[in-house]
């Protein structure tokens, strides 16, 4: 029973979630349904600023996005080791506190690296 | 069955009924901050904005939306369809369902989750799949450029966001919103904690690509960056989620530093006034931070803006958790 009182506590999200997707999908169909439609082949070209599309659009991309990304996956995962550490470092106390201090020093020291390796560059 | 419906039916009827109350209410508040963004730019440049449609222009919302909706919808020859439409309804469904964790009010919330700052930081953060979805989706260069820097942007900033939130969490010793917002908090706690509130304030402005930030839009170059090819309600959908986020955030901002629906700087004679109205009054001012900026600030360029994020942001947040957490363990201040 404890888990279902538990489990209920989540069914408003569900609700709300049905509620706005529906919402969206009402919106965009119902103003595909009701406006005039009026397609011709120059108007659903990609728009390049009058120019017709030389190639597909979807080709190589600067390197530098990608490794912000790889980036991004590092310090985000950390974050997620700090969120239960921060709710009980009551509980944790001293130890607690220099086991992440320890971990974060490790992590500065690979950001550090980065730095100077110049992947945070975008000149 | 009857029994059933005695112990759900009801309360699920009741449920939606909230939840429609809340979505219904957040669209107005989107449609009238547009309309305040204009007006309130229009009074910042010396202009007076909307006055046509209705009393003082206060329909001009409700006509533009309208107009939209009757608009055609076009999707481009080269485009995926089913992901070119579903990335509009990803990006607004997300701006929507964040709110149901918000508490308004004392126990005016859908649902009290013991996660609710969790799942505020997952909702926010999936916004990106949209984003990455119509800039891929629309087969177009502008649209693909504007998504990859848009991309890039929001997960940069979300990492200080995160290590910001984690002051916030240690300072109150829990992850629900409302214990958040009545955990106690001295001044000595609100000047420790001001810093953050003010990387916040930025860091919410790069999440949501408004300017100065506003990189991923930018008009002047890449011509309205990862929604260029989107038309009529799928555009209207893309503008929605972005004011609606808007919201969103400056919701969280006042929950975490600004003490959510309880009067303001303590002063327990005002206790009489509704929450609610608090709550509203205090997004209303991080909301005017927001125009504020739109209209005084040069826009950023993209290597400054990274600059920012990765060389400032970053290692400042990160000092500031241990720091927050030093102090409050010298001082023996700990919750819980």
């Amino acid at each position: 029973m404890a888990s279902q009182e538990f489990l209920i506590q989540y069914l408003p999200i569900l609700l709300f979630m049905a509620v706005a997707v529906g919402m969206s999908v009402v919106m965009v169909l119902g103003s595909l349904l009701f406006g005039k439609q009026n397609p011709d082949p120059e108007k659903l070209s990609a728009y390049e600023c009058g120019f017709d599309a030389f190639s597909d659009s979807r080709n190589k991309f600067d390197v530098r996005f990608y490794l912000v990304t790889l980036l991004f996956i590092i310090f985000d995962l950390e974050i997620a080791f700090l969120f239960p550490w921060a709710v009980a470092l009551g509980k944790i106390g001293m130890f607690g506190f220099f086991s992440m201090v320890i971990f974060l020093g490790i992590l500065t020291v690979g950001f550090i690296y980065e730095w100077k390796k110049g992947a945070l560059d975008w000149e | 069955m009857a029994e059933l419906w005695q112990t759900y039916g009801i309360w699920t009827a009741t449920t939606l009924a909230y939840t429609l109350l809340v979505v219904v209410g957040l669209l107005l508040a989107v449609a009238y901050l547009t309309y305040a963004e204009r007006k309130v730019m229009g009074a910042m440049q010396r202009r007076q904005g909307p006055m046509t449609v209705g009393p003082f222009g206060l329909l001009q919302p409700i006509a533009d939306g309208l107009k939209l909706f009757s608009k055609e919808t076009i999707i481009p020859s080269g485009a995926n369809r089913p992901v070119f439409l579903a990335a509009p309804m990803v990006l607004f469904s997300l701006a929507l369902v964040a709110w149901v964790v918000i508490p308004f009010d004392k126990d005016w919330v859908l649902a009290n989750i013991n996660v609710g700052i969790l799942y505020l930081f997952a909702i926010s953060s999936m916004g990106v799949y949209g984003v990455i979805m119509a800039g891929w989706a629309s087969n177009s260069r502008y649209a693909f450029l504007g998504a990859l820097r848009s991309a890039s942007q929001m997960v940069s900033y979300e990492v200080s966001m995160g290590l910001i939130i984690v002051c916030v969490i240690l300072c109150s010793g829990s992850l629900n919103l409302q214990e958040i917002v009545l955990a106690p908090r001295p001044l000595w706690m609100q000047i420790l904690l001001f810093p953050m509130f003010i990387v916040f304030l930025i860091s919410i402005l790069a999440e949501t690509n408004r300017a100065p930030f506003d990189l991923p839009e930018g008009e002047s170059e890449i011509t309205g960056g990862f929604m260029v090819e989107y038309s009529a309600m799928a555009f209207a959908l893309f503008f929605l989620g972005e004011y609606a986020n808007m919201i969103l955030m400056s919701a969280i901002a006042t929950t975490l530093f600004l003490g959510g629906w309880l009067p303001p700087f303590g002063l327990s004679f005002l206790a009489f006034v509704p929450g609610i109205i608090w709550f509203a009054l205090k997004v209303c001012s991080v909301l005017f931070f927001f125009i504020w900026a739109r209209a005084t600030l040069p826009r950023f360029r993209y290597d400054q803006l990274m600059r920012l994020g990765w060389k400032i942001f970053l290692p400042l947040t990160l000092f500031w958790v241990i720091l927050t957490a030093g102090v409050l363990i010298v001082f023996d201040a700990l919750p819980g």
